[in-house]
């Protein structure tokens, strides 16, 4: 069925009919569940595993198998009632509704997911970016009546370069200052494994020494085939300060401001982030090596996205809402802003 | 291009001296000659091509983005420069459309009646923004709220149907922040004024063109790029605009900004602006260039004046591919001598056979240099300042060149006083100088040494035998501008001690102790001058803000802001008087950075407020060698290399210095 072509004997659904934001988040009137709601629920669907989306308390969950386990590695065993895994691409009906998850390139396990209804095909992107990343599937185009976007860096100001450029700099500054512990501030779902992944891709062989908040996530990627190469723990009372002399130390953003920093040797700290396109944000993070490398889409991957679906109408959940809306406008799409509290939590974590 | 950008961006987020000395080495080692060149004149302010005009990066971006999307990113970024250079169209992505206006909207009361922040939080913020060595006018205050409560209209959601955002207001405009802080919109009568208007950072859009807006990417199509042009290379940027008509220069930048990625767009604007503010001296510059070389960075200082831009020569001679290249100009800067700062230990050696004595003058320390019809006025550093001091230089009618210290008169009714600091800082770092500068402070050179006189080098001679040679030089001159330092006379330790601790005038901070016999040595050696300062002033103050060091201190809390008491409309309250992040050991610090996190009330990025009630709190002894006035700060008061002497974990704050104390020391 082409999207946006119902056929004329079916009961047109409006679009508020098959989603519309609520209190906890966006609902499906028709299809009684809700996408990554903000509250506990008795029946969630689950974009990714960041904390702002998956959630703990709701009676039951789908999502994709690695964003279930990664919830489980997060929350622990008991973070839900019942779950159900879902493959990329299958089809699930739910009261009527049909819903697929689609790889949405942001994390490993995170999906679109396109909910339809008589001939009316709408997509909830969760959080997603365009640029390849080898710790999870790439993000798959799903043409559409209505997507829902997201809008983290939804500014002009906002564009990534290859995050393979931005290692390199990295790893140019481990042979420009050898006797200083490089950090290298990532989040600790997703942005961390990446920046690992992406320092073997550009030939860095060395170990990688990781905090202990990343331990558990890294070998649960590293269970479910990505490789990391060498990790170790950063946290070795048995090393002394020099030995970690031009190391890359990768840690959750906020460590390196506390008491945990001190077993390293000069330390420059790096931050891994989409902000630190913006000189200013870094400078008052104390942050002297910005990289810009983001699991989120930048400015032309937002835009080029919402011209690639085909979709009329635009719904932006979270982020620079404003911003995206004028595009839409400018570009002739009805779009409206949804202000959906409680997103963005764990992204603006230690950013500023 | 792109190289000089990524040094500009690494050096405006390096802290730490070392570092950038690195940094700045090793692009001097790897990039050819002339890029390298240009560069170093940046760096060290010596690049002398005409400035681009903020007006027309605005105007540019205007061509090439929606209004509106600009004006939220400037909202968002706060740096007008910065959000050009972030804004620009990426290389290949404008697509081609119609030209579009965005007449922008002027929403009812925006940036006017948020009530926030209260004049106390601003005050706060201020605080805030001065521990982290911001600018007031990047204070969040300065512009519209971010993000959470904009007050732009909004399409109507409940219809799902977009309201037009261009309507109502035709000419509406934004307006963005103007040097005191003010924002918000203007009113669109004010909006004829602003534009062309020399406020640097207001934005205006233009509401000639026609509304339709029909395009892209919210970027507009950029005409003729040259996608296969080579590598924009600094010298072709320095030298296209030095022969470049101010007519032409937005064409031309705009055809660089297209060929650019954000970096090396960041790092031309800046370059054109003018100053490049990245923490980097000229001094720290030559550094660098001396560090390449392997050589002293006063050697640099002795040739800079007789080599220009991009300065191959020195390159060739500091890589030993060439000769020394050889002062060319008039009046050339000769490298200074410095003491060291007496120890104990070494006071007893001083006698009066062997050491002169003589007043440390808290001035600043120069090279007044005439050579034929050239006269040149040199700070320590070698730096020509001339020009700030017309009155000063003109009135030079020797030949030679003459060591002594900058000071300036006084305005005092009983006639002629020498000026504090504060007054001779009123006449530094500027290029120009007012009739009215001149008048109310008016300079002099208290001469303590001479190095050349009438074509003859007399460094290699006795300082007994250049001071004579000073004294009937100085004596011989008609100018009212010049006289010499006087020897004070001594007996012996006892006399010293008395004399250090008791000058005769607060403008002197000390005493310089010269061996009679010593030769005019370039550089710091050991043993022939010393200086004696007279103890630092100190205050007991309260702790108020910690801010996280770098590198090694990057994990503790080790630059404090500190106040003292004063009278507020509610009571006594904290105003910051200064910021110190040295002169405890290692483990006080390890006690302070304790201390701040067991004792934080609030967090601002990497500053945090720590708790200073009259009963809460930790009160510091700071020492410190005077005081300023300042606008800077909200005490008026700025101190002069202040450090933390002691810890008073055993006074109450309440009973900390009070304001009224620090002025009394202004006053004199």
């Amino acid at each position: 069925m082409a999207a946006g072509v119902a056929a004329p004997y079916i009961q047109t659904v409006r679009p508020e009919d098959l989603l519309c934001p609520g209190p906890s988040g966006l609902f499906s009137p028709l299809g009684d569940f809700h996408i990554d709601p903000t509250r506990p629920v008795p029946r969630a669907l689950i974009t990714h595993g960041h904390s702002d989306h998956a959630r703990p308390g709701h009676a039951a969950v789908m999502a994709t198998a690695d964003t279930i386990a990664i919830m489980e590695a997060r929350m622990g065993a008991g973070f839900s009632g019942a779950r159900q895994p879902v493959a990329y691409g299958e089809a699930v009906t739910i009261n009527g509704v049909r819903v697929t998850f689609r790889p949405a390139g942001h994390v490993l396990g995170s999906a679109q997911i396109v909910v339809e209804a008589n001939g009316l095909r709408m997509v909830a992107s969760g959080d997603y970016k365009r640029q390849a990343d080898p710790t999870c599937a790439n993000f798959e185009l799903v043409p559409c009546d209505v997507f829902i976007t997201e809008a983290t860096f939804g500014l002009p100001v906002f564009h990534h370069p290859p995050a393979l450029d931005e290692i390199r700099k990295l790893i140019g500054s481990t042979e420009q200052f050898p006797e200083r512990t490089h950090f290298v501030g990532a989040y600790s779902l997703g942005k961390a494994q990446r920046v690992i992944r992406l320092l073997r891709d550009a030939g860095y062989d060395r170990p990688v020494y990781i905090h202990g908040a990343l331990e558990s996530l890294c070998r649960l990627y590293q269970a479910r085939g990505v490789a990391l190469g060498d990790i170790r723990s950063a946290t070795d009372d048995s090393k002394a300060r020099e030995e970690f002399a031009g190391a890359i130390v990768v840690a959750p953003p906020g460590a390196f401001e506390g008491r945990w920093a001190r077993r390293f040797a000069e330390p420059l700290v790096g931050f891994a982030s989409g902000w630190m396109r913006i000189r200013q944000r870094a400078k008052q993070g104390g942050v002297e090596l910005p990289l810009v490398i983001s699991d989120h889409g930048d400015w032309d991957e937002l835009t080029a996205t919402i011209r690639e679906t085909g979709a009329g109408e635009v719904w932006v959940t979270h982020g620079r809402e404003e911003a995206l809306v004028r595009w839409c406008e400018l570009n002739g799409i009805a779009a409206r802003p949804l202000h959906i509290v409680g997103y963005e939590d764990e992204e603006t974590e230690g950013a500023s | 291009m792109k190289r000089f950008a990524s040094l500009l961006d690494r050096l405006v987020l390096t802290p730490q001296r070392n570092a950038k000395l690195r940094l700045m080495r090793d692009y001097f080692a790897e990039t050819p000659d002339p890029d390298r060149g240009y560069a170093l004149a940046a760096l060290t302010g010596d690049l002398a091509i005409a400035s681009v005009k903020p007006a027309t990066l605005r105007a540019l971006i205007g061509e090439r983005l929606d209004g509106v999307l600009f004006y939220y990113s400037y909202d968002y970024v706060g740096d007008l420069a910065e959000t050009i250079a972030l804004a620009w169209p990426e290389p290949g992505t404008a697509d081609v459309a119609p030209p579009l206006a965005a007449p922008l909207p002027k929403p009812a009361g925006a940036g006017r009646s948020r009530g926030y922040p209260k004049d106390r939080d601003k005050a706060r913020l201020a605080d805030v923004a001065t521990t982290l060595s911001l600018p007031f006018d990047d204070l969040p205050e300065a512009r519209p709220s971010r993000g959470n409560a904009r007050t732009l209209p909004q399409p109507d959601a409940s219809r799902g149907v977009l309201s037009p955002l261009v309507g109502e207001e035709e000419g509406g405009g934004l307006a963005s922040m103007s040097e005191d802080g003010a924002a918000g919109f203007l009113d669109a009568g004010a909006l004829g004024s602003a534009v062309g208007a020399d406020d640097p950072f207001a934005w205006v859009a233009s509401a000639a063109e026609p509304a339709t807006p029909t395009h892209a990417h919210g970027w507009r199509a950029t005409p003729g790029v040259g996608h296969n042009a080579p590598p924009l290379t600094l010298a072709d940027v320095v030298e296209t605009l030095q022969r470049t008509s101010k007519l032409e220069a937005p064409r031309v930048m705009a055809a660089w900004l297209d060929q650019l990625d954000a970096t090396g767009r960041w790092g031309l604007i800046k370059l054109v602006g003018g100053a490049l503010r990245v923490g980097v001296s000229a001094r720290l510059a030559k550094q660098a260039l001396a560090d390449l070389g392997g050589r002293e960075v006063n050697e640099i200082e002795e040739v800079w004046h007789g080599v220009v831009p991009p300065y191959r020569s020195l390159f060739a001679w500091l890589e030993g591919r060439g000769e020394r290249p050889e002062s060319r100009i008039r009046a050339p800067f000769r490298p200074v001598m410095l003491s060291h700062a007496i120890a104990d230990s070494e006071v007893a050696a001083i006698t009066p056979d062997a050491y002169a004595a003589e007043w440390k003058w808290d001035g600043i320390r120069v090279q007044a240099v005439v050579e034929g019809l050239a006269k040149r006025l040199y700070s320590r550093t070698g730096e020509d300042i001339s020009a700030g001091f017309p009155d000063l230089v003109q009135s030079f009618d020797f030949q030679g060149a003459i060591d002594g210290e900058l000071l300036v008169g006084g305005h005092s009714i009983e006639g002629f006083q020498l000026g504090s600091f504060g007054d001779l800082q009123q006449r530094l770092n500027r290029k120009v100088v007012t009739e009215q500068m001149v008048r109310r402070y008016p300079a002099f050179l208290r001469a303590y040494d001479a190095l050349v006189i009438d074509g003859e080098d007399l460094r290699r001679l006795p300082f007994r035998a250049r001071r004579e040679r000073l004294e009937a030089l100085v004596a011989g001159s008609r100018s009212q501008r010049m006289d010499v330092s006087p020897l004070v006379p001594f007996a012996d330790t006892g006399d010293l001690t008395r004399l250090r601790s008791s000058p005769p005038d607060a403008v002197i901070e000390g005493l310089m102790l010269k061996r009679w016999d010593s030769a005019y040595e370039p550089g710091r050696p050991k043993g022939p001058w010393f200086k004696w300062k007279r103890d630092p002033h100190v205050v007991d103050a309260v702790l108020m803000y910690a801010q996280r060091g770098h590198g090694k201190r990057s994990s503790f809390y080790s630059d404090y802001t500190f106040g003292v008491w004063t009278d507020g409309e509610t009571g006594p309250e904290l105003v910051p008087v200064g910021k110190a992040y040295f002169g405890f050991t290692d483990e006080e610090l390890t006690e302070i950075d304790r201390f701040v996190r067991n004792n934080t009330v609030g967090r601002f990025g990497p500053v945090r407020e720590v708790v200073h009630q009259p009963d809460a709190g930790l009160v510091f002894e700071v020492a410190f060698e005077g005081l300023n006035r300042s606008t800077r700060h909200r005490s008026g008061v700025a101190m002069r290399f202040p450090r933390i002497s002691r810890l008073r974990w055993d006074k109450p704050p309440g009973e900390a210095d009070r304001l009224e104390t620090l002025e009394a020391l202004l006053r004199g």
